[in-house]
């Protein structure tokens, strides 16, 4: 798997893209402001929020869709400007009907190649074939895009986002419609991507139980940037509490089905400390070093 | 076999004849992309602007009309790819208000001491009067578009399945989209006098339509889109020098019926 090799290089850990006092209006309608962050590559952020927060624009500023104020510097050891920072992006949903005449290879070729698409290039399918296959969907080359399950085509547009070698992976809401084993086999592609890419990987999700268990760094947003750090700590701040109530990680764990993740938050004897933070940071992080 | 042969000895039907083997092959190709990034009302919208564009033509005393539609029509819709931009929840309603206030304008400037018959022939079309000269404006807007096509195919095609993601991947949404815009602009102006106001959008619709209903991918997209518009352009203008009809009407007559046949035949094998 080529693009594999050229690709795969563990993070260093020291490349990182800065957000500053990023800010993003519609009008009057002032969506985002004040938003300072700084992401690392080889770490999985999540951006948390209710609907409406913010936090679809935050990623069409990054990716330069809508206007934004402020600077998204990116830095690597050789000190790149913003300019160098390729970023993949998977979005929430794609804009085609069941009946839309394309195939994978089309999709894959429309974003990714100059050769239009009205030829297939025996060089272009080659390729394709070969980042399909990182994410194994080399099989669904043909298929018209409208006739594939969420899973596969996630992964063809999985496929799609990490072509580029990006720096920065954008997933905004990937896994909306994918069952609970869909769901892990997906966090779990994301560690593998963390673990073995040089890349930063920023997911906005909904799915607080799986944000709790992979995500190194959580963001709550709404407007701005309420908390941000662990998942642990974000989880315990007020403002959390105001927008998430009723949500109850015991329940989620129950849910979840998952021994490991139980073990890992039995929730403690004291009630002021519900479950380990540093240890879960620590656990997370362990792997890499 | 003589009857058939004899419809070529009129200049006009040989002109008449290359005119719609350029504008098939030429709608096809737009009319993929028009229906793919769903734009059929934008381009229904550009034909209404014809008026307007005659209308400001006659105002500023230029004689020759097509000039003066082709300029207003590419503004006309550059302004509209734009206004869209700043209000992608209610495009089809801004579309509508452009379009009503181009056709009112022209209308009311053209209907001016009761002139309006002379314009009336831009409803229906008459492809039959095309001169040489016309032909050669069409030719290089369909290598213009087809240069445009080879280049930017891939990127119109990204932009319909998801801009954000296409500006992921460094695409110039904005540009392409642009000068995508003024290609169907000049196309639509440049055919309208022959076509009609009334029928060009199904021109530019049907054959892509029909070629949806059958195809798994981009390039029998196109290929068959060619097929079906050319068929149905070609064996409509024979029709039509044969019973004495509006060519245009029996084009989309029969552009609808393979829109029909491909939709069952579509389900039938799905």
């Amino acid at each position: 798997m080529e693009i594999v090799k050229k690709i795969s290089k563990k993070a260093c850990g020291l490349c990182c893209i800065k957000v500053k006092n990023l800010g993003v209006r519609y009008g009057d309608n002032v969506v985002l402001q004040d938003i300072n962050l700084h992401i690392h590559c080889g770490s999985i952020t999540a951006i948390i929020g209710k609907n409406g927060a913010g936090k679809s624009s935050f990623v069409r500023a990054i990716v330069g869709e809508v206007k934004h104020t402020g600077d998204i510097e990116y830095r690597n050891v050789e000190n790149g400007d913003k300019k160098n920072l390729k970023i993949g992006y998977v979005p929430q949903n794609l804009n085609i009907d069941k009946s839309t005449p394309v195939s994978v290879y089309d999709l894959f070729a429309s974003f990714c190649f100059n050769t239009p698409v009205l030829f297939k290039s025996k060089k272009v399918t080659d390729k394709v074939i070969k980042a399909l296959k990182v994410f194994e969907a080399e099989d669904l080359i043909d298929k018209p895009i409208g006739t594939l399950s969420g899973g596969q085509l996630q992964r063809v547009l999985l496929s799609m986002a990490i072509y580029d070698e990006p720096k920065l992976l954008i997933l905004d809401e990937p896994v909306s419609g994918i069952d609970t084993n869909g769901m892990k086999l997906f966090y779990d592609k994301m560690r593998y991507l963390r673990d073995n890419f040089d890349m930063a990987i920023l997911i906005v999700s909904h799915d607080l139980e799986y944000v709790y268990k992979y995500a190194d760094n959580v963001l709550l947003l709404d407007n701005t940037i309420l908390a941000n750090g662990s998942a642990a700590d974000v989880y315990r701040t007020k403002a959390f509490d105001e927008i998430f109530g009723g949500f109850k990680l015991e329940d989620a764990a129950k849910d979840l089905a998952d021994e490991d993740f139980i073990l890992r938050h039995e929730p403690k004897e004291t009630d002021d400390e519900p479950f380990d933070a540093s240890y879960v940071g620590k656990q997370d992080k362990g792997g890499e070093k | 076999m003589s009857t058939f042969l004899s419809l070529f000895s009129y200049d006009f039907m040989i002109n008449a004849l290359l005119a719609v083997i350029i504008i098939g092959p030429l709608f096809a190709l737009l009319g993929t992309m028009i229906v793919q990034k769903r734009m059929a009302f934008f381009s229904d919208a550009l034909g209404h602007s014809a008026f307007t564009g005659i209308a400001v033509g006659v105002i500023c005393g230029i004689v020759n009309t097509t000039i003066s539609m082709v300029i207003f029509a590419v503004i006309f819709a550059i302004l509209l790819n734009h206004i869209k931009k700043r209000n992608p929840q209610n495009v089809d309603t801004v579309i509508s208000v452009f379009a009503s206030v181009a056709t009112a304008i022209g209308l009311a400037v053209l209907s001016f001491g009761g002139n309006f018959s002379e314009y009336s022939s831009l409803l229906v079309g008459d492809i039959l009067s095309i001169s040489k000269m016309e032909i050669l404006y069409l030719l290089i807007i369909c290598i213009v578009t087809i240069v445009f096509y080879c280049f930017a195919i891939n990127k119109l095609n990204a932009i319909s399945i998801n801009p954000t993601l296409a500006k992921s991947h460094r695409i110039k949404v904005q540009l392409i989209e642009d000068i995508f815009a003024v290609i169907i602009a000049v196309t639509v102006m440049l055919s309208i006098r022959w076509v009609g106001l009334l029928l060009i959008n199904a021109l530019l619709i049907l054959p892509a339509a029909s070629s949806r209903n059958i195809s798994t991918n981009m390039r029998e997209y196109t290929v068959y889109a060619i097929i079906f518009s050319l068929f149905s352009s070609v064996l409509g203008l024979f029709i039509s020098y044969f019973i004495n009809i509006a060519t245009g009407p029996v084009i989309v007559i029969i552009a609808a019926v393979i829109y029909f046949a491909t939709y069952l035949y579509g389900r039938a094998s799905k």
